[in-house]
């Protein structure tokens, strides 16, 4: 098991710390964006919050022992967004970051989307949206099952609550005590809503009744916490709550904002397909106040 | 079968800590001995398949073995994204246990027939197809997919069927089973017809034909070294037997392999091949298994009229092979 000393090595606590962090991802996305040609970049931008608390504020892990059974897993279920995700974990010491240069070449282990094991830290490989939840829930009853104190998190985006998978794995995580293996809820699982507010045609909340999500995931048995998701305090304040006392899984709904960071992107659903010129890309550099 | 997979995996389980049974609302006291004596390790994940997959490939990530099982359409078309991205694409050892498979659970219409799954499954990269001939055969492949380190599909039949091999065969994956030797006509059978096919072997001899059936229970990989002896060596007709579409099952991949081959081998003349399976439609009317084998022509009566009508014997004075079953062996 990892010791608490241990597992909160390379973490902070520190809300500014954690934005300089996100800063970072955000100016590095947007040259990935350029550079590989990629799209989805108002997705990435709006989860840099979410991604600089999970791995420099709230995740046990080692980032030289990528496949320590007892670390904590994260799922970048929304897998088009994994240009923060490469960024974050390169920052975060999976891998030396110069890697990051190499996204969406040809022939490199850096694709648009994350394959099988494409890097050290990469936990699954995502992109159809809808099956991040359920791995992360078969994450969290193995470590059950093995007696691991792990905690599991899955990111989600909004638009990705349209696939009816998500609400049979929430139903699975929620379950409440029976004759059901046990049937104890997976309070060691904690569901994160990336909520911007679009997907990729139009406003989230247009295309499919999708609101009120909070009470969709109290009715299946979870716990709730409803945040801003560019507050790095109250981001790692409630992820390190995992597991808490009452039993159940946890959703954070976390309202965010497409494009974020970046005055011209933010709110703009053209920047779900949009790719930067090169002046953009300064320009959006220079808005962050880091060059990455 | 469903019953010999129960004792099976039970077995299994406490063979192998690993092992991990998840169901999907189905199997109603079949699994009350696993259940009994390893709570942790069975879960009911409802009528919920896509989560049971995924579920799965989580905890298969995580080093354990899951087994799953449901009613076949369920747990194969209806699943078949989480399939092929979880399971295959991750290339997790997960083994897909899906049961009443073919038209054995005819009665309950098509909603509830998969004449189409191993056409489905197979094409997916990196799946094993297990489709076992009887009980004895079930329980040898349910062992033998411990060896495995990808996905599995596992095809069985529901309750009852009869037993074709005296005790449990040594069954290794890619694999044919000698069930019956012959000189004519070599019959592969997959899945729950090989009674179907050891009675229409016997038929034939009324037709001074000897014909030898082969339990061709794993699907993908093809035993090839088996086709190659079929198709060159001393049969003039080989057939393929599988209650399943001729769209992609035993019977596709046998012509498939048989294309292939005569590409680089064009000197020598194969066996010819006959393909016998179900029909590209769906019934509509009421019946069991029975009936519905008779519309789609898998009838004893049915399939020797095919194979005596391309296929005669070569001389009414050739002294016939001992026909009494052998036991059956492993190549």
């Amino acid at each position: 098991m990892i010791q608490t000393t241990t597992a909160r090595a390379g973490l902070t606590d520190d809300p500014h710390v954690l934005a300089e962090h996100a800063a970072r991802i955000r100016a590095r996305v947007v040259r990935l964006s350029h550079q590989g040609d990629s799209p989805h970049l108002g997705s990435a931008l709006s989860c840099a919050d979410i991604l600089s608390a999970a791995y420099f504020g709230v995740l046990r892990l080692d980032p030289r022992r990528p496949d320590d059974p007892d670390r904590d897993r994260f799922i970048l279920s929304k897998g088009h967004a994994v240009s923060a995700l490469y960024a974050t974990l390169g920052y975060r010491g999976f891998f030396d970051v110069s890697l990051l240069e190499k996204f969406n070449q040809a022939g490199t282990n850096l694709p648009e989307q994350p394959s099988p094991g494409c890097l050290p830290g990469v936990e699954a490989a995502t992109g159809s949206l809808g099956h991040g939840l359920g791995i992360g829930a078969g994450m969290a009853l193995a470590g059950r099952i093995a007696n691991r104190d792990y905690r599991v998190y899955v990111l989600m985006s909004d638009g990705e609550c349209n696939e009816g998978s998500v609400w049979e794995s929430a139903m699975f995580a929620g379950r409440a005590p029976g004759s059901n293996g046990g049937g104890q809820a997976l309070s060691n699982l904690c569901a994160i809503v990336d909520f911007n507010g679009w997907q990729a045609t139009d406003r989230s909340r247009g295309v499919l009744a999708l609101e009120p999500l909070a009470d969709k995931f109290r009715a299946f048995g979870w716990n709730v916490v409803e945040a801003d998701g560019h507050d790095p305090r109250k981001l790692t304040e409630v992820m390190r709550g995992v597991p808490d006392s009452s039993g159940k899984p946890l959703a954070i709904i976390a309202k965010t904002v497409k494009g974020r960071g970046v005055s011209f992107m933010q709110d703009d659903n053209n920047w779900h397909y949009r790719i930067p010129t090169e002046a953009e890309v300064a320009t959006a550099q220079k808005e962050l106040g880091v060059v990455a | 079968m469903r019953n010999a997979f129960a004792k099976a995996i039970a077995g299994l389980a406490a063979a192998d800590e690993r092992v991990v049974l998840l169901s999907g609302d189905i199997g109603n006291r079949m699994f009350d001995k696993f259940k009994e004596q390893f709570p942790g390790r069975f879960y009911n994940c409802g009528v919920a398949e896509a989560n049971m997959v995924s579920l799965a490939a989580g905890l298969a990530m995580s080093g354990l073995r899951p087994y799953l099982y449901t009613i076949t359409p369920f747990v194969t078309y209806r699943v078949l994204e989480q399939i092929r991205v979880d399971l295959c694409y991750h290339h997790q050892p997960v083994v897909i246990v899906g049961t009443g498979a073919g038209l054995s659970y005819a009665s309950l219409g098509a909603t509830h027939h998969s004449c189409e799954d191993i056409a489905v499954m197979r094409a997916l990269p990196g799946m094993t197809v297990v489709c076992p001939g009887d009980p004895p055969e079930v329980g040898a492949a349910v062992k033998a997919t411990v060896g495995c380190d990808g996905p599995v599909f596992l095809r069985i039949g529901k309750k009852g069927e009869p037993a074709v091999h005296a005790s449990t065969p040594e069954l290794r994956i890619g694999r044919a089973i000698t069930v019956r030797p012959g000189r004519d006509v070599c019959i592969l059978s997959t899945g729950n017809v090989l009674p179907l096919a050891c009675e229409t072997a016997q038929a034939l001899e009324a037709s001074n034909l000897v014909a030898g059936v082969m339990s061709m229970h794993t699907v993908k990989p093809l035993d090839v070294e088996m086709l190659e002896e079929a198709f060159f060596g001393r049969f003039r007709l080989v057939v393929t037997l599988e209650e399943h579409s001729l769209l992609g099952g035993l019977g596709g991949s046998v012509a498939e392999w048989l294309v292939d081959r005569c590409v680089s081998e064009t000197s020598a003349t194969p066996a010819k091949l006959l393909r016998v399976g179900t029909q590209d439609h769906f019934h509509h009317e009421a019946g069991d298994q029975d009936h519905y084998r008779a519309l789609h022509g898998l009838t004893v009566e049915a399939i020797t009229a095919r194979i005596t009508s391309v296929v005669q014997p070569e001389s009414a004075t050739t002294p016939l092979l001992s026909t009494p079953y052998p036991a059956p062996q492993t190549r």
